[in-house]
């Protein structure tokens, strides 16, 4: 999975340059997330403005990956996710645990 | 009537997932291509997009994987008003009517393929042929 990561304000931006996640590159993305919390790295923003599919497996992915941030205190959040993209994580119910941010420097920038 | 509106088309790929894309780039082109579909053609091309990964990545999944040679069909068939797609393995097969949907207070990493083929297409049944299992799934183009 071709994927780049880079530090801002003390949380991690995983970009995810891929058109599709699906159980083709599934588990790379879940192995990767999993390495960056285990070595401390639990507050995650993961940008998908490349991603225009995901299916079940690459749900799966995202939601491994936040289970295991939220074990450790940490909080992974999805940037730039695409309105169809957005749909399958509205049929599954996934909008309502998953923080949505309309771009990256949305994440450091909130009203609240 | 409109004899273009009627075509199948046929692919048979070895069990491996890096073809995933090619299946389902083929139901993005199907839905962008069809002549009377009045409905939203941008989300049709993503559902089948999905339907088709995921019942070939079931498919793969229940695949022989002894058998290095063993493959996945995929058959769609276009008809004016349905489209429908049958995904053939030679698996062992698996009972449909127990799998359940998943629970969304709680959801699991995985369970949501079928979930995905139940609620996005109208009707979706597997069975045992001779030799292989079919998962047949049908769309109302309407």
């Amino acid at each position: 999975m071709n994927v780049t990561q880079e530090k801002i304000n003390g949380i991690q931006v995983l970009y995810v340059k891929e058109e599709r996640i699906d159980a083709h590159n599934s588990a790379d993305l879940k192995d990767h997330l999993l390495t960056m919390i285990e070595q401390g790295e639990s507050d995650i923003v993961v940008q998908m403005e490349t991603v225009r599919f995901v299916d079940s497996s690459g749900l799966g992915a995202l939601l491994s990956g936040f289970k295991h941030a939220e074990a450790k205190s940490g909080k992974l959040a999805l940037a730039n996710v695409q309105q169809q993209v957005l749909s399958m994580f509205e049929l599954t119910r996934l909008n309502r645990i998953f923080e949505f941010h309309a771009d990256v420097q949305d994440c450091f920038f909130q009203d609240d | 009537m409109n004899n273009t509106a009627n075509f199948q088309v046929d692919v048979i790929i070895p069990t491996k997932t890096k073809y995933l894309h090619l299946i389902g780039s083929i139901g993005e082109h199907i839905a962008k291509d069809l002549e009377d579909f009045s409905g939203d053609r941008e989300a049709l091309a993503y559902h089948l997009n999905l339907v088709l990964t995921e019942a070939t990545t079931n498919a793969i999944k229940h695949a022989n994987s002894e058998d290095p040679k063993d493959t996945v069909r995929v058959n769609i068939d276009i008809h004016e008003k349905e489209l429908v797609i049958r995904v053939y393995d030679h698996g062992q097969g698996f009972d449909l009517e127990t799998v359940p949907d998943p629970e969304f207070n709680q959801l699991k990493e995985n369970g949501m393929g079928l979930f995905f083929i139940r609620t996005l297409m109208d009707s979706v049944i597997y069975k045992n042929l001779e030799g292989c299992n079919m998962l047949e799934i049908k769309k109302l183009l309407v």
